[in-house]
C-alpha cells in the first residue's frame, strides 16, 4: 500500500486527548500517512484526492480494541484476519489486539509475525498480536517473552484460560516486569466452572444449566491483585463481569497498584435472562450476568475504575453455534457494534467513551506512539469519523465478519461510523469498506 | 398447542386441558381393544439422544393406541455417530414428513433449538436438568385421580407435597414444582444444600434439610432418584450418608401418614433413596404412575397434533 493518498475531512467536531471535553470544530488535511494541517472549520485546506464530509460527526483518533479473536491461523471457517480487520475498520477501529488462542497459539516469533503480516496484507487496520503467558496457553511453562517482545509484542495473555497455577503467575509477573510488558489475565478459576454454560444464579437454576459462579472470576482477580502487590508487576484484567471484581479493582487502583481493566459491551448491555431463549448466541465466557453487575460495570467505566471498553469479538461459524448449549463454543461478535452500544447504553459523555475506546486502550496495548494520538500536525493519520446520534438497526446478515453470531440482531442503536482513516488511507468511506 | 416443551409454557389452563383429556384416554385404555384412529396417517418420531426405557416405550405405546405411525431414532445406531449435527439430523428426518418429534437430550434447551429447525411439533421427553413435562403431568394426574379429585385449576389445593433428593440435577423436580404449585399444592423440597439449585430461594416452595421433620405431615412423598455419578462431585460424602439422611427406610416409613402417597419417577435406586420395599407401603402408587403415563402421553400427542375428539370415541 502506498502512502500517496491525500484526504480532507471537513465539517466535523474534533475530539482527542488534548481537546476539551466538547471538542472543537476543525477541518483536517492528511498526506503521506500523517496529519498535515488542522484548521478551524471552514478555513482553507490544501486540495486533496478525497474529500470526506464530517457534518454532524465527531472526528477522533482511531478506536483501539484490546481484545479480538481473529481465528487465523487455525479456525478460518469462522473468521480470517482480513474479514476481522474489515469488521474492525467498519466499527471505527484502527488497531486491534489479536488474542493468541489461535492454532498454533501465538507463543513464538513465527506465529506472531504471521499474524502481523496478514494484518498488513489486509491493510484495513493495525493487527497487533498478543503473546501467550504460557507455552501453548497450557498453563505449565512460561512463553518466551523476550523473543516475543522483539517481535513487537507488548501484551501477554492466555485468554480463554486463566493462569491457574499461582506460582507460575507469580513468576510470570516477576519476569515480565524487567521487560516492561503487560500481562493480561482471563480471570476464571477453572475448578469452579467445569461444564459451565451461563451465570450461576436464579436464571440458571430455573433453566437447569450448569452455572459459572461470579466467585470463579473474583477469586482470581483477588489473587492477582495480591500478586501485583507482592511482585511490583503490572496486570490488565480482561473482560471483567462482576460487581465484586469492579469493587476490588477500584480499591486496588486507589492503593496505587499497576492495574488496568476492561469491560466488554455485551457485559454492560445484556443479562443472563437472555439465555431463557436457549439461543447459543448468548453463551459467552465470562457469562452474561445480572442487572446489578451491569450497573457496576457502567459505574466502573464512568469513574475510570475500568479503563477500556474491549469487544472480545469472538466469531464462530453457524454450524459451531448450532450445537447443544453445553457444546456450542462461547463468544459473540463485537467489532461493528461496540461504539454504538457504548454511545447508546452508557451515560458517559462522548469524550469519555472515546477515552475508553481509543487513547486509554492504546496505552495499555503499548501502541500509544501511533494510536490514540492527538489529531495534530505530524501525527500518524489514524482517525475515525462517526455520527454519534445516527440510528441504525443491527443486522447479522450485513456484517463484514465471516460469522453471524451477533446477539444484537434487530436491535436499534445510535452512533454510526462514517469514515475510518488508517495510516492515511480512507479504508472506510461513507460506511463502506474500501478494501 | 404447537409444542409441549415446558410446564411453564403449557400454563394452568393447558395443564387442566391435558388432565381432562387424560381422563378420556384412560377410558380408552380400559377397553378390550384400547386403540382409536385419532392420529391415523400421522408420523411420530422418537428422537432419543439419551438412554430411556420407560419414557420412550410409554410414548410409543401412546402413539400406537392413537393409530399414529411411529419411528424410533436412537443415537447409537444413527449418523449422529458419524458426526452429523443435531440440526442436520432433525432437518433430514423432518424432510420425510414428520408430524411430531418426541425428544430427549442430556442438554437443557434442545426442544427450543429444534423448533427453530423444523415445522414439526416438539414434545419434550426430558431436556438436561430442565424439564420433563409429561412426567409432571402424569404425576399430577396420578395424585389427582388417586385422591378422587377432578381436573381444575385448584385440583391439588390443600395438599402438602415433599420432593426429596437431588433437585439441582432433576428435570422432574423442576417440572413437578411448577405443575404442583400451579394447581394449588404446597411443595417442600427436602435436600442437602449441595443438591439444591442456585436461586431456589425464589421458587414458590419451602425448603428443608431434614426428612424426619417433614415426613409426618405430607400428603405426598415424592422421592427423586439419586444418581451414583454425583458421588464424584463432592456433593455428598457418600451414598450411605445420603441414604441415612434422605432415604426412605422402614423407620421413616412408619412416620408417614396412612393416607400419604409415595411416588418415584423411576428408575429407583433400591438401597439408596428407596430402602424400604415400596410394595409394602399402603400409599405406594409408583406402578400407577407408569400406567397413567400412557394415558397422559396419549392426551399430549392428541392435543399437540390437534386430533378431533370425535375420533377418540371416548364416552364423555
Amino acid at each position: 500500500m502506498t502512502n500517496q493518498q491525500t484526504i480532507n475531512i471537513r465539517g466535523g467536531r474534533l475530539m482527542d486527548p488534548l481537546t476539551d471535553r466538547n471538542g472543537r470544530m476543525a477541518d483536517i488535511h492528511i498526506a503521506a500517512g500523517q496529519v498535515h494541517a488542522v484548521v478551524d472549520s471552514g478555513n482553507d485546506l490544501p486540495s486533496a484526492d478525497i474529500e470526506l464530509d464530517a457534518t454532524n460527526c465527531i472526528v477522533s483518533p482511531g478506536l483501539v480494541d484490546l481484545h479480538v479473536h481473529l481465528r487465523e491461523p487455525g479456525r478460518e471457517e469462522s473468521e480470517t484476519i482480513e474479514t476481522g480487520s474489515r469488521a474492525a475498520a467498519l466499527g471505527g477501529f484502527t488497531a486491534i489486539v489479536a488474542m493468541p488462542n489461535t492454532e498454533p497459539a501465538q507463543d513464538s516469533r513465527i506465529v506472531v509475525e504471521f499474524v502481523r503480516s496478514q494484518g498488513e496484507r489486509a491493510g484495513l487496520c493495525e493487527v497487533v498480536p498478543a503473546g501467550c503467558i504460557t507455552l501453548g496457553r497450557a498453563g505449565e511453562a512460561l512463553a518466551p517473552y523476550d523473543e516475543l517482545r522483539d517481535a513487537g509484542v507488548r501484551l501477554f495473555t492466555d485468554d480463554g484460560n486463566g493462569v491457574q497455577d499461582p506460582l507460575l503467575m507469580r513468576r510470570a509477573l516477576e519476569y515480565a516486569r524487567d521487560l516492561d510488558v503487560t500481562l493480561a489475565q482471563h480471570c476464571e478459576v477453572s475448578r469452579l466452572t467445569t461444564g459451565a454454560v451461563m451465570h450461576e444464579g436464579s436464571c440458571c437454576g430455573h433453566l437447569g444449566l450448569p452455572g459459572w459462579p461470579a466467585i470463579a472470576e473474583e477469586l482470581m482477580v483477588h489473587r492477582d491483585i495480591e500478586l501485583v502487590r507482592l511482585t511490583g508487576g503490572r496486570i490488565h484484567f480482561l473482560h471483567l463481569s462482576t460487581q465484586r471484581s469492579v469493587e476490588m479493582v477500584r480499591v486496588a487502583k486507589a492503593q496505587g497498584l499497576a492495574i488496568t481493566a476492561e469491560a466488554a459491551p455485551h457485559h454492560f448491555t445484556l443479562s443472563d435472562e437472555s439465555l431463557r431463549s436457549f439461543d447459543t448466541v448468548f453463551k459467552v465466557n465470562p457469562p452474561l450476568r445480572t442487572a446489578l453487575d451491569i450497573q457496576a460495570l457502567k459505574d466502573g467505566l464512568a469513574d475510570g475504575t475500568i479503563d477500556a471498553i474491549a469487544t472480545d469479538h469472538a466469531p464462530h461459524a453457524s454450524h459451531l453455534k448450532e450445537q447443544p448449549l453445553d457444546q456450542a463454543p462461547p463468544g459473540m461478535l463485537g467489532l461493528e457494534t461496540a461504539l454504538a452500544l457504548a454511545l447508546s447504553e452508557l451515560t458517559m459523555d462522548v469524550y469519555d467513551v472515546l477515552a475508553a475506546l481509543s487513547w486509554k486502550p492504546a496505552k495499555i496495548a503499548g501502541i500509544d506512539d501511533r494510536h490514540g494520538r492527538p489529531i495534530a500536525v505530524g501525527e500518524p493519520a489514524n482517525i475515525t469519523v462517526f455520527n454519534p446520534s445516527l440510528e441504525w438497526t443491527v443486522d447479522r446478515n450485513s456484517g463484514a465478519s465471516k460469522s453471524k453470531n451477533t446477539p444484537y440482531h434487530g436491535r436499534v442503536v445510535s452512533g454510526k461510523v462514517r469514515h475510518t482513516v488508517f495510516n492515511g488511507h480512507g479504508v472506510v468511506i461513507q460506511g463502506i469498506a474500501q478494501l | 398447542m404447537k409444542h409441549l416443551r415446558s410446564i411453564e409454557e403449557l400454563g394452568v389452563e393447558g395443564i387442566v386441558r391435558i388432565l381432562s383429556l387424560s381422563e378420556h384416554m384412560a377410558q380408552v385404555n380400559q377397553r378390550p381393544v384400547p386403540k382409536v384412529p385419532a392420529l391415523i396417517g400421522r408420523t411420530v418420531v422418537s428422537l432419543f439422544f439419551e438412554d430411556s426405557t420407560r419414557t420412550r416405550i410409554s410414548f410409543e405405546t401412546a402413539a400406537k393406541r392413537l393409530s399414529a405411525d411411529t419411528m424410533t431414532f436412537s443415537v447409537s445406531t444413527s449418523s449422529v455417530n458419524k458426526g452429523e449435527s443435531l440440526r442436520d439430523t432433525v432437518e433430514t428426518v423432518s424432510a420425510m414428513g414428520v408430524a411430531a418429534f418426541v425428544v430427549r437430550h442430556k442438554t437443557s434447551g434442545i426442544p427450543w433449538q429444534l423448533s427453530q429447525w423444523t415445522d414439526a411439533c416438539i414434545i419434550n421427553a426430558g431436556d438436561g436438568w430442565h424439564q420433563h413435562p409429561t412426567q409432571a403431568l402424569l404425576d399430577t394426574y396420578t395424585v389427582m385421580s388417586t385422591l378422587g379429585r377432578t381436573p381444575s385449576a385448584t385440583c391439588l389445593a390443600g395438599l402438602r407435597i415433599a420432593i426429596v433428593g437431588d433437585v439441582r440435577h432433576s428435570r422432574v423436580a423442576r417440572s413437578n414444582v411448577q405443575a404442583f404449585t400451579a394447581l394449588g399444592a404446597q411443595v417442600v423440597l427436602v435436600a442437602p444444600r449441595t443438591l439444591l439449585p442456585p436461586g431456589v430461594e425464589d421458587w414458590p416452595v419451602e425448603i428443608s434439610s431434614s426428612l424426619d421433620e417433614v415426613i409426618g405431615d405430607v400428603d405426598v412423598l415424592y422421592m427423586l432418584r439419586m444418581q451414583r455419578e454425583r458421588m464424584n462431585e463432592s456433593l455428598v460424602p457418600h451414598l450411605g450418608e445420603y441414604s441415612q439422611r434422605f432415604g426412605l427406610d422402614e423407620r421413616r416409613a412408619t412416620l408417614l401418614r396412612d393416607t400419604a402417597l409415595v411416588m418415584h419417577p423411576g428408575p429407583m435406586n433400591r438401597g439408596v433413596e428407596m430402602v424400604v420395599d415400596p410394595a409394602t407401603l399402603p400409599g405406594n402408587v409408583i406402578t400407577r404412575q407408569v400406567a397413567n403415563g400412557v394415558s397422559v402421553r396419549m392426551a399430549v400427542l392428541f392435543d399437540v397434533l390437534g386430533g378431533s375428539e370425535a375420533t377418540t370415541g371416548a364416552q364423555t
